[in-house]
């Protein structure tokens, strides 16, 4: 037979310690209360709460707390759209402009027949497992794509396919910029990049001009015809290759046409159009008439420098 | 020799006697925060930190409240309470206290509340009749261990994630499980090294 005190001292007992932990409980979260902006719960609401990390913050939790510390672009949410980015500026009480469409696109065009590689690579099929072996890559540019498919395979819409150079081909109509495949990327070929856009850079090597010639036969040769070539001044040198200035570019192809290795590219085959292409071929041609009067001018003014004086006439002497 | 003892008291609630692969304690976070090295890292440092702090708790409890009653069949009800009401404690005051290691650990606090591998080292604690610094050794000794088990893990799932050739039904947990069997196995080799 038990006690019956054992049970009456077990249930106080067990009892007590329960109040007492409640109390301390309680107390605590009086006394260590953390004010929290009131703006965070009413943000979580709004958000898809998918908790996907495609913002770059761990969940949504987290992205509205960096939304409201300004770490976060308001139009970060992918999954939310332009929708959900309008009701959190309402919150935030900013302006938010239209969500600018943005595509992937791959800044290499070293085919398995163009580009050179240095090391022959017969391993697991991901480019993540080759840089593990070879950090630098199988191809001679430290920059290019190794055309192993980790990006094809993460790719949630489908967007992306490898084609038979090896290389892989970016549906623009399908893709939606989540950036998944930017990050699967080891080399960092991958770029997000406005629609908009239709010519783009598709080199991102940082070899010396004469490495890349000898790596690569679709690599940036550093000769900077396309600068030249741009009439609407859309292109800057940034030191190893060019660089398009979104506000400026038309996507009349000058530069397409002016580069001799490829590296300038339209976009989803786009043909630029006939009137903005005239425009710019009459800009081009301006320039380029300007450019040939001012040599002209100060060709003239150099042989007029250089050339003798007229030798005096001397009237012959009478004889 | 006493030095000596603690030596083995480490070794063996470490490697001999794992929480995870030789006593099967914790496996929930085992296998739901081994994805990433990272998580798996933050998740190891809150463990050692939860185990230790309760494991001395829980002691100091059953020596000064349940022996003088005479209720220590009540332990592990009591410890279940302690140890849950202690971790919430812990958050509130560390998320006061400190932001930067709220949000370093805060995220795995809630998931060690109810875990086994807490309750199991205080138990055992007890159940070994260690002395106080004894039980303070074993653990931070059989806490290390987990994490440095978790952390293994994490590396090696992190690098059976990349490889394509792992067949299509196994991929993600059957291949996990399978890993962990093995890596049980071991672990296995450790056993015998320290005699308790």
């Amino acid at each position: 037979m038990i006690d019956p005190r054992i049970i009456v001292i077990s249930a106080a007992s067990l009892g007590s310690v329960g109040i007492a932990s409640a109390a301390l409980l309680a107390g605590a979260s009086k006394f260590f209360k953390v004010e929290q902006d009131p703006r965070i719960d009413d943000l979580i609401a709004i958000l898809p709460g998918a908790n996907c990390g495609g913002c770059g913050f761990p969940g949504c939790g987290g992205f509205a707390a960096a939304l409201i510390d300004g770490k976060a672009d308001v139009t970060a949410c992918i999954p939310g759209g332009s929708e959900v980015a309008q009701k959190i500026g309402a919150i935030l009480g900013q302006e938010v402009a239209d969500r600018v469409r943005a595509v992937v696109r791959l800044r290499c065009r070293g085919q398995a027949d163009t580009a050179v590689s240095r090391v022959t690579y017969a391993g697991v099929d991901s480019c993540r497992a080759l840089l593990l072996v070879s950090p630098a890559g199988a191809k001679a540019c430290p920059r290019g794509c190794e055309g192993l498919g980790d990006c094809v395979r993460i790719c949630l819409f489908g967007a992306l396919t490898m084609d038979a150079n090896g290389l892989p081909v970016i549906d623009e109509a399908k893709c939606t910029a989540c950036g998944q495949c930017v990050s699967a990327c080891p080399k960092g070929v991958l770029v997000i990049e406005p629609h908009a856009a239709t010519v783009y850079v598709g080199c991102s090597t940082d070899l010396t001009p004469k490495e890349a010639r000898q790596a690569c036969g679709a690599a940036c040769l550093a000769c900077r015809l396309c600068l030249k070539a741009c009439p609407h001044d859309a292109l800057v040198w940034d030191g190893r290759r060019p660089v398009r200035s979104d506000e400026k570019c038309v996507g009349c192809g000058l530069c397409v046409d002016a580069c001799k290795p490829g590296v300038l590219v339209y976009a989803r085959g786009a043909t630029p159009e006939p009137g903005v292409r005239a425009e710019a071929e009459r800009l081009a041609a301006e320039r380029r008439d300007a450019e040939a009067a001012r040599k002209a001018a100060a060709k003239a003014a150099a042989t007029a420098a250089a050339a003798p004086p007229p030798a005096p006439t001397i009237p012959p002497e009478p004889a | 020799m006493e030095i000596t003892s603690y030596l083995q008291l480490i070794l063996w609630a470490m490697l001999v006697n794992n929480f995870l692969l030789a006593q099967f304690l914790g496996i929930c976070p085992f296998l739901g925060v081994s994805r990433k090295i990272e998580s798996a890292v933050g998740m190891s440092i809150a463990v050692v930190f939860v185990i230790t702090v309760a494991s001395v708790i829980c002691w100091l409890l059953y020596y000064s409240l349940l022996v003088p009653f005479h209720l220590g069949f009540l332990r592990t009800i009591v410890f279940i309470l302690v140890i849950a009401a202690l971790v919430q404690f812990v958050e509130m005051v560390v998320r006061k206290v400190s932001p930067g290691l709220f949000q370093a650990l805060g995220i795995y606090l809630p998931l060690i509340t109810t875990n086994c591998a807490v309750l199991g080292a205080a138990l055992l604690a007890i159940t070994k009749e260690f002395s106080f610094l004894k039980t303070l050794v074993y653990a931070v000794g059989s806490s290390v261990g987990f994490g440095l088990v978790l952390v293994l893990f994490a590396g090696i799932r992190q690098r059976l994630d990349i490889v394509p050739g792992t067949p299509r039904i196994l991929r993600g947990m059957p291949i996990a499980l399978v890993t962990a069997s093995i890596l049980a196995l071991a672990f296995l080799g450790f056993a015998g090294l320290v005699k308790m």
